[in-house]
């Protein structure tokens, strides 16, 4: 028989209720895309059922707003920005850890710095320097202080520094270039690092309402997050449902992913210093 | 051994006549050995290393190192750690420019080369395998390298043109010819990470021949296995050597290895070559009295020795020996352990106290106190039966009398340099050394 004692009791109870307050928005926000109008703020005497609730408010997100279009655009900033990132910051970091340059230090400590940087500070000059470009209100004006992350160079920068260099060498007797080297031998290696580097990025970008509500003003190039603040202002008050449909068509591809990718993730984020 | 030695002795003997024309600078002997090789065959493949430096910052870490190395030799550089010969490794191999100096492969200077222009294979010591390629990915990528081209290369080339096609399934075949002896067959389709250590060592090797490299590199291949599998894979590095008969440079800190598979071995020690010959000649006339302390499974015996005119004392104990060209003063006298013989009747040189005996089998080792002639613990290596014959009416314990044997006294300098004299035993110095005994 088990011994009873209060430690793992209490320990659940404190992680539950911590669990709790972090699952009970958007408990909240589900329920609420699942019911009718009114329903929401009390009791409704002759309440339609649940499913007629769910494909009215899911269908209106869908078809009778621009929600799609949203997505859209959020999955071509995001991919944009995560594609451009993977291919700036590999190449960067592989040169910085396995190269000896002049400068190399200063370079690396420039990377660290920048990452103690808020977007805040540098926003006002970027939105200038695009203003100048023309660059306002399209997608590259969202994308373009992103094409580099500082955490990336850092996290990458870590993982290849504990990459065997013999194994760098013996490429290039086989007669690999630096590009090859990186293209099939340091990436294929570094998935997992990539893979969690990934879906910080795509987390944060996803979900970024700061920059974008900056340099974004036509409601056809808003991300998703920009979207709901639009549709809010224009639906008013009374059509909850709805936009709690569209809040959570919004937010289920991050939480699909993360569960996809948890494995990899957790394993990417304690890897490094590993080997 | 193979058969490209042969003509590699003749390219070697010309070389030495143009060193031996003492002062020229490098590029000139550089041009002097370009001659003598546009003599021999085209296919050669022998090395010239001439004048090699390499600095790192300050530190100098090879001084003017020059070798030559034959047609299908098996040469080992062998030395402690730091003594700089994994560099002289990396430069042969291109991965690090030289300071100053030039290489040659048959009769091109490879040192303004990039690694891969100079159709060398390496084996390293962690073996350095692709890891998330399978063997036969691993075993393909070098020829992919050499015989397809960049845009060839790319995926889906395969698809689009029949050539590429053609080429692939040539590399596909050579690389099972390559697998099949050396016995990978059945783990083609492995990754690194699920093959023993022996196993990830023959792919490592497969990896190097598939691409059949003029000359092929090994950085201390052996040294991550435990002893059992090291004395087998040695006999098989040792079998491809002969069966290709490739040029094999051979990078290693164990003698015994270096002693067992080498056609010749370069002692390295400072960064410097201290002496290059036949395991042999290493053994029982090292230049160096570093030399002789590195090489012997058994440390040498070294004895501080006074020579006055010709007669040789240990701590005022008289030599049977004599060596009468050399000049007088204090030298170290170092005989290997096997080369100190029990002796019967008057004829010892010294006799010692036994500290310890131990019994390996097919040898028996004897440990002395050495401090009568003036220096550490003496050893002895004997035969079982000859340790029998001894026994018989001794014990371990007591003294047991020594005999240098015939020419195996090295003598060396107050620096450390053999000096060269045929000890000789000639009776009619015997009054000189009455006299000294007095």
């Amino acid at each position: 028989m088990a011994r009873f004692s209060l430690r793992p009791i209490v320990a659940h109870a404190v992680l539950l209720s911590g669990a709790f307050l972090m699952i009970y928005p958007f408990f909240w926000m589900w329920r609420a895309s699942t019911q009718a109008p009114g329903e929401i703020f009390g009791t409704l005497q002759d309440a339609p059922p649940m499913l007629a609730s769910i494909a009215d408010n899911y269908a209106r997100a869908l078809f009778d707003s621009p929600l799609p279009n949203f997505m859209l655009n959020g999955v071509i900033m995001t991919g944009g920005i995560l594609l451009s990132q993977i291919l700036t910051t590999v190449t960067c970091a592989y040169a910085l850890a396995k190269f000896d340059f002049r400068g190399r230090r200063l370079i690396f400590a420039i990377v660290l710095v920048s990452l103690s940087v808020p977007a805040q500070a540098t926003a006002l000059p970027i939105f200038i320097v695009l203003a100048k470009f023309g660059m306002l209100d399209t997608y590259t004006g969202v994308m373009v202080p992103y094409l580099t992350s500082g955490f990336a160079i850092f996290l990458f920068h870590q993982f290849i520094r504990s990459f065997p260099d013999e194994i760098l060498l013996a490429a290039r007797l086989d007669g690999m270039s630096e590009v090859e080297i990186v293209i099939r031998i340091i990436l294929p290696a570094m998935m997992p690092a990539i893979a969690a580097f990934s879906i910080f990025s795509i987390t944060f970008h996803w979900n970024d309402l700061y920059w974008p509500m900056i340099v974004i003003r036509s409601i056809d190039l808003a991300p998703p997050t920009l979207g709901l603040l639009f549709f809010r202002g224009q639906e008013g008050g009374d059509s909850f449902g709805p936009l709690m449909a569209c809040a959570t068509l919004v937010t289920a591809p991050l939480i699909l992913l993360f569960l996809a990718a948890q494995r990899r993730f957790v394993q990417g984020v304690t890897m490094t210093g590993v080997k | 051994m193979a058969a490209g030695v042969g003509h590699g002795v003749a390219p070697l003997a010309a070389a030495r006549r143009t060193f031996v024309g003492a002062d020229r600078t490098g590029r000139q002997r550089r041009s002097a050995v370009l001659a003598n090789k546009a003599e021999a065959d085209m296919a050669d493949h022998s090395i010239d290393i001439i004048d090699l430096e390499k600095r790192f910052d300050r530190t100098q870490v090879l001084k003017r190192i020059n070798l030559h190395i034959r047609d299908g030799e098996f040469l080992t550089l062998l030395g402690p750690s730091g003594c700089g010969k994994s560099t002289l490794l990396r430069l042969l191999a291109g991965f690090e420019p030289c300071t100053s100096g030039c290489i040659l492969i048959g009769d091109r200077d490879v040192s303004p080369l990039p690694p891969k222009a100079r159709n060398i294979a390496m084996v390293f010591q962690s073996y350095a395998l692709y890891p998330h390629m399978s063997v036969r990915a691993n075993m393909t990528v070098p020829l992919e390298m050499s015989r397809l081209s960049f845009r060839q290369r790319l995926p889906g080339a395969a698809l689009l043109s029949a050539k590429v096609r053609a080429i692939r399934k040539e590399i596909t075949a050579e690389v099972e010819s390559v697998a099949k002896p050396l016995g990978l067959e059945a783990l083609l389709d492995r990754k690194p990470a699920q093959l023993s250590g022996g196993q990830r060592q023959r792919v490592a090797v497969g990896r190097a021949m598939v691409r059949h490299p003029a000359v092929f590199l090994m950085d201390e291949p052996l040294s991550n296995l435990d002893a059992k599998l090291r004395q087998q894979l040695r006999e098989e590095i040792v079998d491809l050597h002969r069966r290709t008969g490739i040029t094999f440079i051979y990078v290693t800190h164990d003698q015994t290895e270096a002693m067992a598979m080498s056609d010749r071995i370069a002692v390295m020690e400072g960064g410097e070559i201290r002496q290059c010959a036949a395991p042999q000649e290493i053994y029982d006339r090292p230049d160096y009295l570093s030399v002789a302390r590195f090489v012997g499974a058994t440390a040498i015996n070294e004895m501080p020795a006074l020579v006055r005119r010709g007669s040789v004392s240990l701590n005022r104990q008289v030599l049977e020996m004599t060596l009468p060209g050399l000049a007088d003063g204090e030298y170290q006298l170092a005989v290997r352990p096997e080369r100190l013989h029990p002796a019967e009747g008057g004829n010892a040189d010294f006799s010692l106290p036994v500290e310890q005996v131990e019994f390996t089998g097919n040898e028996v080792g004897i440990r002395c106190n050495g401090a009568e002639i003036g220096s550490g613990a003496i050893r002895v290596q004997l035969r079982p039966e000859s340790f029998r014959q001894l026994r018989q009416g001794r014990h371990a314990g007591e003294r047991i009398a020594l005999r240098i044997a015939e020419d195996a006294a090295l003598i060396f300098d107050a620096s450390g340099r053999r000096v060269s004299v045929l000890p000789t035993q000639p009776a009619q110095l015997q009054e000189d050394r009455l006299e000294l005994a007095v």
